[in-house]
C-alpha cells in the first residue's frame, strides 16, 4: 500500500444519483490505470435520508475502504427541497456535507453543493472553525445552479464531477466517455456541458490543497468493475445454472436482479413468486426435473426456506442457496452489514442435516466459490450455500477480466443416461434404485440419479426416510445405511476441497501472530496485516472459505504455526471462533476475538488497533469494537 | 436420441403400469376415500395413453400425500403445503413431462394457500387434485379449514368458530382456469373429470371429495351426489365465469347441508403461464431440461455476453 491514494466520497440522499454517479467515477478511475475499490453506506429508505458512496483509488492494489476518506463531495439533499422551490420536506439538505465530517483526514477537500446548502446553515455547524483545525480546504460551488441552467436540476452530481476533475487535476476524458456509451444525445450534450461549466467554475478558484490524482500508467490489460453480487451471478451463469427463483429481500435482492435481467438471454427461467418457502421449493422442482438451479434470500427469508433445505438434503436434490447477510435478529438494519447468520445457515433444518457452505471473502471468489457450489451440489446431490454479506454484495473492485472468461459449464452432474438406467439395477417393486447404498461412481455416498422422463428411472423423492427405491421406510437397518451414506458424502467432498484450496493465507509464513477472518473482509484484514508487519509486528492471516465441510488440516496447521490468533468477524457473539473451536476440539487458549456489530464494515486500522491492544493486553480504545480475550484467560 | 424418451410414448398404457410392484401396501385405513383418487388417477391415465416414466405426480404430506407410495410414476412427495411450488417449476423445466400434484384440505387450502392462490393465479399447467375429507387425517383428526362451522375436534373442543374456506370460488376468484369437484362415491366421473383437467391447457384444480371413515364419521359428503352437468335443474354455461361463480357458490353452501353437487364449474382456454412466458421470451421454447443432454447446444458463457458492460 502507499499513501499515495485518493478516497472520494460523494453524499448526498437516497435517490440523488449517487450511485450510479460513484459507479461510472470509479469505471474512469478504473480505465485510467488505477485499482478502485467502492464502499456504499446507505440508509433503509428510498428517497432523501443521508447516503454515500467511497470510492478509494490507489496505483497498486485497493483490497478495502481504506481508513477514513481525503475528498469530500456533498450534494447536499435535494428531496428535503424538491421539486419546487417552494416545497419543504425537512430539515435534512445540510446532512450530507453535516454528517460526514467525522472521517475526513486531516487536509482533505470539502466540495459542497451552495445551491442547496446556504451560509447560515454552513455557518450552524462551524464549518469554518473545524476546517482550519483540521486543515481541510473547502470549496463551496453552485452545483444545483450550474445542473439548472442546463436543464435539470439531476445532473448535479456531473457539475460535482467537473469539480472534482478540475481540483484534482484529473483528465476527464474517461469519465465523459463511460457517459457517451451511457447516454444518447440530449442528455448526453447536456452532460458533458454540466461537467465542463463545473470544471471551468472550479478552475477560478486558488487551489490551496495539495492532494492530486495518485500516479496511473496505462492498464496493463482490461479490467472488470463488478460487485460481489455480478461475481456470484455470472459465476451461477457459468456453472451452467439456467433457474432461480426468488422473493425481494435486502440485500440478496441483487443477485436476484441480475440473475433475472440475464438468465432469459442464456435459456434460462426466473421466477419471483409469492415468498421464499416458495422459492426454494421451485428450485428444488426445477432441479429434481434436471435443471441446475438456484434460489437464496437474506436472514428471514432463508429462515423460511429451512424446511425446503431439509427437503433437499433428504431428497438428495441437488441446489445451490444464496444467503445475503444483513444485520438481525429479526428485520434488524436492513441495509447494514453484519456477519451473524453463520450459526444459522450451518445448523438451520431438523435432524442430523448437512450440507456444503462456502462464504467468499471477495468478488474472484464469490465467482470461484459459486462455481465450486453448483459442482459439488450436483455431483454429489446436496444442498450447496453460498454465504456473503451486504458488504460484499455492493462493493465494487476491479478484477482482470478475463478472469470471468471460461466455459460454462452444461454438465449436469451425477445424473445417469436411459442406457445407464437400461443396465443399473433394478429394485424389485420395478423401480429404479435411486437411493442405492453401495453405488460406486468413486465418491463417496453417490447414488445414481434419474429424472422425470426417462424411461425406467422413475422412482419417488421423499423428505421421509426411504429405501433404495425411494419408497418410505423405517425399517431400522435401512435408516443406518441411507443416513450413514448421506452424511458420509462430506468426507468425500473435503478431499475434493482441500485439492482446490479455498482458504487464503496473506502475510509472511513464519510470523509470530496470526489474524483469521471469513467473510468479506478479508482484503481489509489483509491490509491492516500489511501494516502491522511494515510496523515491525510478526503477523500472517487466513481467510477461511469453506464452512462446512470445514477445513481441518489446513486450520490446524495455520493455528499451530502461530503463538495467538485473533478472530476478526462482524458480529457480536464470535460464531466463527465457536465454529473453529467445536470443529477442531483445541486451540480455545491460542484464540481471542475482535467483533464489530455497529453496523459499519472494520477498516484497517481498526483492525491494526484491536491487534495491538490485544497483544498488550490492553483496553479498546474504540468504542465501537469489542475485544473478548481467549479461553481461559 | 432424446434423453427423456418416456414422454409421449404410449407403448406402456395399461391401468396396472401405474400400480407398483408388491411393495408396499397401503397404509390407509380401510373405507379410506384416498383409495379412490388412486384408482381414478391410474384409470385416468391409462385412458389417455400415458407412460409412467412421463408422469411427475408431487404430493404433500398428510394420508392424501401417500398417494405417490401407491401410485407408480415419477414422484416427489415434498413437505406440508409445498406440492404446488414444486411441482409448478418442474414443470417450467421441462414442459413435456405431465405434471400432477395433490395432496389435503389441510396441505393445500390450509399450509399452502399462498401457494395455491398463486398457482391458480399464474395458470400454469398442470393438475392439482385436493383430497377433501374436512379433516386432518394424518395427525389424528383436528379441524381443518374445510370442517364445517361448529365441527368439534380435539383442538377445537367447542366446535369450531370459524366457516369452512370455499375451495371451488377461491379457485376461480385467484385465476384457475379449470375448476371441478368430484367425488369418491362416484369413480367413473372421477376418472373422467381428472382426465379432463390432465388433458386441460392450463391450471386445472379439482376438489376431491374423499370421505375419512376414521376421524370424520359425520361428514356429509358419502352421501349420493348429483352431477350438475347430467341435470335439468342445473343450467349454467361453465365457460361463463359469472354463471360459474354463482353455481360454485350454490355448491359450496348446499355440501354443507348435505347435498353433494360435482361436476366440471368452469373451464376457460386461456393460455397457460408457460405459454405467456414463452411468448414474452421469458422462457426458452425448447424444453430447457433437454439442454443438458443436448450435445449440440451452445453454452453461453458470461464473458461474452456481459463483461462489456462492467470493463
Ligand atoms: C410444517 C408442518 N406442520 C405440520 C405438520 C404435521 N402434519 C402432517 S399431515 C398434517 C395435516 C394433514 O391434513 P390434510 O392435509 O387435510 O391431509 P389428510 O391427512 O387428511 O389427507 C399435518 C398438520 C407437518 N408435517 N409439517
Ligand atoms: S385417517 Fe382418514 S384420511 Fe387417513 S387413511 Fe385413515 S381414513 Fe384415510
Amino acid at each position: 500500500m502507499t499513501d499515495q491514494e485518493l478516497i472520494w466520497r460523494i453524499a448526498g440522499g437516497s435517490g440523488d444519483g449517487i450511485d450510479s454517479n460513484s459507479r461510472y467515477f470509479a469505471k474512469a478511475l478504473m480505465r485510467s490505470g488505477l485499482d478502485v475499490f467502492t464502499h456504499r453506506h446507505y440508509p433503509s429508505r428510498i428517497r432523501g435520508g443521508h447516503t454515500y458512496v467511497e470510492v478509494r483509488a490507489a496505483p497498486d492494489g485497493a483490497a478495502s475502504r481504506g481508513d477514513g476518506y481525503n475528498f469530500l463531495l456533498a450534494l447536499g439533499d435535494s428531496f428535503a427541497r424538491n421539486p419546487s422551490e417552494e416545497a419543504y420536506y425537512g430539515n435534512e439538505e445540510l446532512k450530507p456535507l453535516s454528517e460526514n465530517l467525522d472521517d475526513l483526514r486531516e487536509g482533505g477537500i470539502i466540495v459542497y453543493d451552495s445551491g442547496l446548502i446556504d451560509d447560515e446553515q454552513v455557518a450552524e455547524i462551524n464549518l469554518e472553525e473545524r476546517a482550519e483545525e483540521n486543515g481541510w480546504h473547502v470549496y463551496p460551488v453552485d452545483l444545483r445552479g450550474i445542473a439548472k441552467e442546463h436543464g435539470r436540476e439531476i445532473m448535479r452530481n456531473n457539475a460535482g464531477i467537473g469539480v472534482t476533475a478540475a481540483l484534482l487535476d484529473m483528465d476527464t476524458s474517461e469519465y465523459e466517455g463511460i457517459m457517451d456509451e451511457m447516454w444518447n444525445d440530449d442528455i448526453l450534450e447536456a452532460n458533458l456541458a454540466v461537467i465542463q461549466d463545473g470544471f471551468e467554475r472550479a478552475q477560478e478558484f486558488d487551489q490551496t490543497h495539495d492532494l492530486e490524482m495518485p500516479d496511473h500508467g496505462e492498464p496493463e490489460e482490461a479490467q472488470a468493475l463488478v460487485s460481489g453480487s455480478d461475481a456470484i451471478a455470472y459465476g451461477a451463469l457459468d456453472a451452467g445454472c439456467r433457474f432461480i427463483a426468488g422473493y425481494p429481500m435486502t440485500p440478496w435482492t441483487d443477485v436476484f436482479t441480475i440473475m433475472s435481467q440475464n438468465l432469459p438471454k442464456f435459456g434460462g427461467i426466473s421466477e419471483q413468486v409469492e415468498d421464499e418457502i416458495a422459492a426454494a421449493s421451485l428450485a428444488l422442482g426445477a432441479s429434481h426435473a434436471g435443471v441446475k438451479s438456484m434460489s437464496g434470500s437474506s436472514g428471514g427469508g432463508f429462515a423460511l426456506m429451512s424446511e425446503p433445505l431439509g427437503l433437499a438434503e433428504m431428497s438428495e436434490t441437488p441446489v445451490v442457496l444464496v444467503e445475503a447477510m444483513r444485520a438481525g435478529p429479526s428485520t434488524g438494519m436492513p441495509t447494514k452489514p453484519e456477519q451473524a447468520d453463520l450459526e444459522h445457515v450451518l445448523y438451520t433444518s431438523q435432524g442430523d442435516s448437512s450440507r456444503v457452505v462456502f462464504a467468499p471473502g471477495d468478488q474472484q471468489e464469490c465467482y470461484e466459490q459459486i462455481r465450486t457450489a453448483f459442482e459439488l451440489a450436483y455431483d454429489y446431490q446436496i444442498p450447496a450455500i453460498l454465504v456473503y454479506d451486504q458488504k460484499l454484495q455492493g462493493e465494487l473492485r476491479n478484477v482482470d477480466a478475463s478472469f470471468f472468461d471460461r466455459e460454462a459449464d452444461g454438465d449436469p452432474g451425477s445424473v445417469v443416461s436411459e442406457e445407464e438406467i437400461a443396465e443399473a439395477a433394478e429394485h424389485h417393486a420395478g423401480k429404479f434404485k435411486r437411493f442405492q447404498y453401495d453405488a460406486d461412481d468413486g465418491k463417496e455416498g453417490v447414488s445414481p440419479r434419474s429424472v422425470p422422463g426417462q424411461k425406467g428411472g422413475r422412482f419417488l423423492a421423499t423428505g421421509n426416510e426411504h429405501n433404495e427405491a425411494g419408497h418410505i421406510s423405517e425399517d431400522p437397518t435401512n435408516r443406518v445405511l441411507q443416513m450413514d451414506r448421506r452424511l458420509g458424502k462430506l468426507e468425500s467432498i473435503r478431499e475434493e476441497l482441500d485439492a482446490k484450496g479455498n482458504q487464503t493465507h496473506h502475510g509472511p509464513d513464519e510470523a509470530e501472530y496470526g489474524i483469521m477472518c471469513w467473510g468479506s473482509h478479508q482484503g481489509t484484514v489483509f491490509e491492516a496485516v500489511d501494516r502491522l508487519n511494515d510496523a515491525g509486528r510478526s503477523v500472517k492471516a487466513i481467510g477461511v472459505s469453506d464452512l462446512m465441510p470445514y477445513p481441518e488440516a489446513e486450520v490446524s496447521e495455520f493455528l499451530e504455526s502461530v503463538e495467538e490468533c485473533l478472530v476478526v468477524e462482524m458480529n457480536a457473539t464470535a460464531q466463527f471462533r465457536g465454529l473453529t473451536q467445536k470443529e477442531l476440539g483445541r486451540f480455545g487458549p491460542k484464540l481471542s476475538s475482535l467483533l464489530k456489530y455497529n453496523g459499519n464494515p472494520f477498516e484497517p486500522a481498526e483492525i491494526v488497533e484491536g491487534f495491538e491492544s490485544s497483544i498488550d493486553g490492553e483496553e479498546l480504545a474504540v468504542n465501537n469494537m469489542k475485544y473478548v480475550p481467549a479461553a481461559g484467560d | 436420441m432424446s434423453a427423456f424418451s418416456a414422454i409421449g410414448d404410449p407403448e406402456e398404457a395399461e391401468e396396472d403400469e401405474f400400480t407398483p410392484g408388491i411393495e408396499p401396501q397401503p397404509t390407509w385405513c380401510p373405507g379410506c376415500g384416498d383409495f379412490a383418487v388412486n384408482n381414478a388417477l391410474k384409470k385416468a391415465m391409462a385412458n389417455l395413453g400415458k407412460n409412467p416414466d412421463e408422469v411427475l405426480l408431487c404430493t404433500g404430506i398428510g394420508c392424501s400425500g401417500k398417494l405417490n407410495s401407491y401410485f407408480e410414476s415419477y414422484g416427489f412427495h415434498t413437505i406440508h403445503g409445498r406440492s404446488l411450488p414444486v411441482a409448478r417449476a418442474a414443470k417450467l423445466a421441462n414442459p413435456g413431462v405431465e405434471v400432477v400434484a395433490a395432496g389435503g384440505d389441510g396441505d393445500g387450502y390450509g399450509i399452502g394457500g399462498n401457494h395455491f392462490m398463486h398457482t391458480a393465479r399464474e395458470n400454469h399447467d398442470m393438475t392439482y387434485i385436493v383430497f377433501n375429507n374436512e379433516i386432518f387425517g394424518l395427525t389424528k383428526g383436528q379441524t381443518s379449514p374445510t370442517s364445517p362451522k361448529g365441527h368439534k375436534s380435539k383442538t377445537q373442543p367447542s366446535g369450531s368458530a370459524k366457516d369452512p374456506v370455499r375451495p371451488l370460488s377461491l379457485s376461480l376468484a385467484s385465476g384457475a382456469s379449470y375448476v371441478a369437484r368430484t367425488a369418491a362415491v362416484n369413480p367413473n366421473q372421477a376418472a373422467e373429470i381428472i382426465a379432463e383437467a390432465v388433458e386441460h391447457d392450463g391450471f386445472a384444480h379439482i376438489d376431491f371429495l374423499t370421505q375419512c371413515p376414521t376421524w370424520n364419521k359425520d361428514a356429509r359428503q358419502y352421501v349420493p351426489y348429483t352431477d350438475v352437468q347430467d341435470s335439468d335443474d342445473y343450467d349454467f354455461d361453465v365457460t361463463n365465469r359469472q354463471e360459474a361463480g354463482e353455481m360454485m357458490y350454490e355448491v359450496e353452501s348446499k355440501l354443507y347441508e348435505g347435498e353433494v353437487l360435482t361436476g366440471r364449474f368452469y373451464k376457460d382456454d386461456r393460455p397457460s403461464y408457460g405459454q405467456e412466458k414463452r411468448s414474452t421470451g421469458e422462457m426458452p421454447e425448447e424444453p430447457l431440461a433437454e439442454r443438458y443432454y443436448d450435445e449440440d447446444a451452445e453454452w453461453e458463457r458470461c464473458a461474452e455476453q456481459l463483461i462489456d458492460k462492467h470493463t
